[in-house]
């Protein structure tokens, strides 16, 4: 078993009267693929939401274990998860830079890096060395990700005018430049055929092997959720009714009659 | 010919003795010339599809030429822009012409970085061209300090408003803050022409002073034992001078906003703008701080727009809220967004497109409106995005790689 990432406590999100999470706990590990699945309007998305500071949860704790330290992420908002907490995370509905390029999505991704390093602009002005080689440095790494997916060739055309699989991909990698510990994708093989899920799901697999990423995947597709969760938690209306491996929850009894109804 | 005839073709005319109506066929004859050919263009172009194709293609070479070309355009046109005071047609009317393009070249710049880049609308940009102007107007005045002092801070003090407006219309997007940008606009001028202790209301502030060659004032009136321009150069006086020293400062102001436009671009910032104006979400999961970026884009733009007001002000040597009207913002804007939309070019052809074709025309009178109100329709029609709208990435990983 590998070391504890993210733990979940009694997470509550209310919208008015409406209880999106109710009391939800459940946490992740480092090198592991952790699937959310539920029914649509399950919360899956609210959680998402939560951990990665775009809603303020109701109630509850979520704690991020890195370096032997904890970090609440209820502290940060917004753009500080990803600086401060290195929680990244993808879109339901796909969110790139459409009429920048690849190359330069990926460079945005790097941005608070690239920041520092320009001296918040002023060197950068200057086009001093320094500032330079981070930017070379900055591409290299953007290469790393475009050679691994396939995408260097495409590296200098419009992230808008890639294939729907490409930038499902591009989307992710760009996710991965900011360097995160745990990586939130949702639906990631959602409008995919087969070849291209197989594709995301190696890509996944070399996430979590070789960069020791954490990954929370809210995931449809169970080929892709059965292929490659360590570990299953399954929502129905905001509420946790299993937790385990996609071994147990193929044949779970709960998770079968919220997807499919209860036998009258 | 049925509508145009009552319409144009009758004309009345008062006189002593009563109402006349004078009917003016050559009028209505030219119109309708016009529009038949106009039509007859149209068939021409919808029964043809050869002919649509054949237009098709000559779109996307010019547009080919301008990206691959864009190098050598610049060029040229910075070197006719550097030889225009010296051209032999080149007279003083001309040369003024070429100070407001100039000038509007500049705003449009200054304005690209805001609404291009940053895609933040803002119609009230002359709101920080009029901070720039005045606080030219008053430092240069009442400190009596020099031209090459009071630029600096007059850009500063236009940034200073550009995050004033900035911090209130963070969390508006679209028509809202177009809407607030609009109203600051007005709230500026407005304050300008109110508050007459320090601005002089809607008598303004004159007797600004010029700004001097490396010290050498432009003036022919001189004390005993000081040296101006003409003198110090063994020159004739001459006022042509004076201008054309004023073409080469703004000239020079404007070649510095596009230089930090086209660098900061390759910035982090730069691209941080340009994400923003893509999918702010996103950019927030990715940690870019939309706060920030958004300010800098503000400020920074004002910052241009300050610079360009102070050249007015010195220029003008006097200034007052009349100049300030919303009708300069709409042309900024308008000369941003004809030229397309990031595009450095795109605003240069444009601000001559608006400015230096509306002066030229000015002896057309009211028909120059028609006729840049048609080209605005064309543009529309044709050409939606401006009139270049091709948008370089800012690295490449292949090809001509810098």
């Amino acid at each position: 078993m590998s070391n504890k990432l993210l733990s979940v406590e009694n997470l509550t999100m209310k919208f008015g009267g409406l209880i999106a999470i109710d009391n939800l706990s459940f946490s992740a590990s480092e090198s592991q693929i952790t699937s959310i699945i539920g029914p649509n309007g399950a919360g899956k998305t609210t959680v998402f939401n939560c951990l990665t500071g775009f809603y303020k949860p109701s109630e509850g704790e979520m704690i991020l274990h890195k370096d032997n330290d904890s970090i609440s992420l209820k502290k940060y908002t917004d753009f500080k998860i990803s600086h401060k907490a290195k929680v990244a995370r993808t879109f339901q509905n796909i969110r790139l830079f459409s009429s920048m390029s690849v190359l330069e999505n990926l460079l945005v991704a790097q941005h608070n890096e690239l920041m520092v390093a320009s001296g918040y602009s002023i060197f950068g002005l200057l086009n001093l060395k320094r500032y330079k080689d981070k930017e070379r440095e900055a591409v290299e790494k953007a290469k790393y990700w475009l050679d691994l997916t396939g995408l260097t060739t495409r590296a200098d055309d419009n992230a808008g005018d890639l294939s729907y699989g490409d930038q499902r991909k591009l989307e992710i990698i760009r996710a991965m430049c900011t360097n995160p510990k745990l990586l939130c994708l949702d639906e990631p093989a959602a409008g995919l055929n087969p070849k291209e899920s197989s594709e995301l799901n190696k890509l996944l697999k070399f996430i979590k092997t070789e960069k020791q990423t954490g990954i929370l995947l809210i995931e449809h597709d169970m080929s892709v959720v059965m292929g490659i969760s360590d570990h299953v938690v399954v929502l129905n209306y905001g509420k946790k009714i299993f937790e385990g491996t996609a071994k147990d929850t193929r044949n779970s009894k709960e998770v079968i009659e919220a997807y499919l109804g209860v036998e009258e | 010919m049925a509508i145009f005839g009552p319409i144009v073709g009758l004309r009345t005319r008062l006189q002593k003795e009563g109402l006349y109506i004078d009917p003016q066929w050559l009028m209505v004859f030219f119109l309708v010339i016009g529009s038949a050919l106009g039509r007859f263009l149209i068939n021409l172009n919808s029964s043809r599809k050869t002919e649509i194709a054949f237009v098709k293609n000559t779109k996307l070479r010019i547009s080919n030429y301008f990206s691959n070309k864009g190098k050598h355009i610049a060029i040229t046109g910075f070197l006719f822009a550097v030889a225009y005071p010296f051209l032999p047609f080149t007279d003083r009317y001309l040369l003024d012409v070429g100070i407001m393009v100039l000038t509007y070249i500049m705003l449009g710049w200054g304005l690209n970085i805001v609404v291009g880049l940053a895609g933040l609308l803002d119609l009230g940009y002359v709101a920080f061209y009029a901070v720039g102007a005045y606080s030219f107007a008053l430092l240069s005045t009442t400190f009596g300090w020099s031209f090459w002092i009071c630029l600096p801070l007059a850009g500063i003090f236009a940034a200073f408003a550009g995050i004033l407006l900035g911090f209130p219309v963070l969390r508006l997007r679209g028509d809202y803050l177009a809407i607030v940008t609009l109203g600051f606009g007005e709230i500026v001028r407005i304050i300008l022409l109110n508050w007459y202790d320090l601005t002089g209301g809607p008598d303004g502030i004159g007797g600004i002073s010029r700004p001097s060659f490396f010290g050498l004032p432009f003036t022919n009136n001189l004390k005993e034992g000081e040296n101006s321009f003409h003198t110090f150069f063994n020159l004739e006086y001459s006022t042509a001078h004076k201008l054309i020293f004023l073409y080469y400062l703004i000239l020079i102001l404007a070649l510095v906003t596009n230089f930090f436009t086209l660098r900061i671009r390759k910035l982090p910032v730069g691209r941080a703008w340009e994400a923003l104006r893509e999918d702010e979400i996103a950019c927030k999961s990715l940690g870019v701080n939309p706060t920030n970026t958004k300010l800098t884009a503000f400020a920074i733009g004002a910052m241009f727009g300050g610079f360009a007001g102070a050249f007015f002000a010195t220029k003008q040597t006097f200034v007052s809220p009349e100049s300030f009207t919303f009708i300069e913002s709409a042309i900024i804007v308008a000369i941003v967004v004809l030229g397309g939309m990031g595009s450095q070019t795109g605003v240069v052809l444009a601000a001559i497109f608006l400015i230096g074709f509306t002066e030229v025309f000015r002896e057309l009178e009211q028909f120059r409106m028609i006729a840049f109100g048609l080209a605005m329709v064309l543009i529309m029609l044709f050409k939606p995005k401006g009139i270049l709208s091709n948008r370089e990435p800012t690295i490449k990983l292949h090809g001509d790689k810098k």
